[in-house]
């Protein structure tokens, strides 16, 4: 019986450190998940005499994707953000972050262009409101302008589909 | 061996150097501010709290571009007369407590502030446990006339 007891208690610690294993490091809990998306008027990339605020997408379900040039993952993650925006479930709007826009337009030109539009984050402030510390980053805004989703790094098809598909029908039906 | 450690140093040097290079990423530099009092307090600041990005480093620590962002606006509220608590409200509202290095002791810290403590005093009465039990165990019998006599030749010689 005595000898059983640290069998135990190792096959516990085998159980938490599996469990810890599963679990991605990267991914810090979100301090901003259903509280209200900061408010923010920026230039648009396309069109820099316009402006886009998050405001002017009040009653509207919509995604925000936080990308640069510079940002190896985003590349990977934009093959699939054009299927993603075709497919007219929700709209992608951009946040060029931390990127000049010459940068940011040669890469739209060479890969497509997914959003609906970007807006210029150049110094990457409002970024910070949102939380962001490493691009790519994606949240999903409701239309009372509340976080309802937000995902660090690419997103995948079994993302896009598990999660924010999902909540953007249940979002879209309030 | 060491010549293949420094040839290996050498080598992840220059990856680092190239893939900074490849990355234009827009990076303002730090300008440190030309009162003291304000370098001194965002050093005490960013020595608590963490870069977002290689999370075991401080904002005062890392290099990467989004701690300079930080250590950046930190400066600019200093300036603008924010209190320490403002600016860590600040921080925190938009990363969490994730960014503070010393976590708050709230409910969900419980385990990680007083567990060690706890463990500590598991392990005291599993001690005194044992260590009663044993005396308890190990009744005390005195030395027979002739082993007191075999113990004190013993000694002599």
């Amino acid at each position: 019986m005595r000898y059983l007891i640290p069998l135990v208690l190792f096959l516990v610690l085998v159980v938490f450190l599996a469990i810890g294993l599963t679990r991605n490091p990267d991914e810090l809990p979100s301090a901003l998940l259903d509280k209200p998306a900061p408010t923010f008027r920026l230039p648009q990339l396309k069109d820099p005499a316009k402006t886009f605020s998050a405001d002017d997408m009040r009653g509207k379900v919509w995604v925000m994707n936080v990308w640069a040039s510079w940002c190896v993952a985003c590349r990977d993650e934009h093959q699939y953000l054009g299927g993603y925006s075709k497919s007219g479930a929700v709209p992608i709007y951009g946040l060029n972050y931390k990127d000049t826009s010459e940068n940011a337009l040669a890469w739209l030109d060479e890969l497509g262009d997914p959003y609906v539009l970007s807006a210029v984050d150049s110094d990457g402030r409002v970024g910070m409101d949102y939380g962001v510390y490493g691009a790519p980053e994606t949240y999903l805004i409701d239309k009372s302008g509340t976080i309802r989703l937000k995902h660090v790094g690419p997103i995948t098809p079994d993302v896009w589909n598990k999660e924010f598909l999902p909540l953007v029908q249940q979002l879209n039906r309030q | 061996m060491i010549y293949m450690t420094r040839l290996r140093l050498l080598v992840l040097l220059l990856l680092c150097l190239l893939s900074s290079a490849a990355s234009a990423q827009v990076t303002i530099p730090d300008e440190p501010s030309d009162d003291p009092a304000v370098e001194e307090r965002l050093a005490r600041l960013s020595h608590e709290l963490r870069c977002l990005q290689c999370k075991n480093q401080t904002l005062a620590d890392s290099p990467s571009s989004i701690a300079a962002d930080l250590r950046r606006e930190i400066r600019t509220q200093i300036k603008a007369g924010k209190s320490d608590e403002e600016i860590i409200a600040f921080l925190r509202q938009r990363y969490g407590d994730f960014i503070l290095f010393r976590p708050r002791v709230r409910p969900t810290t419980y385990l990680l502030w007083f567990g060690p403590f706890v463990l500590l005093a598991g392990g005291l009465f599993v001690l005194f446990r044992y260590v009663r039990q044993r005396r308890d165990a190990i009744a005390e019998q005195p030395l027979t006339a002739e082993e007191r006599r075999r113990a004190e030749e013993m000694l002599r010689s």
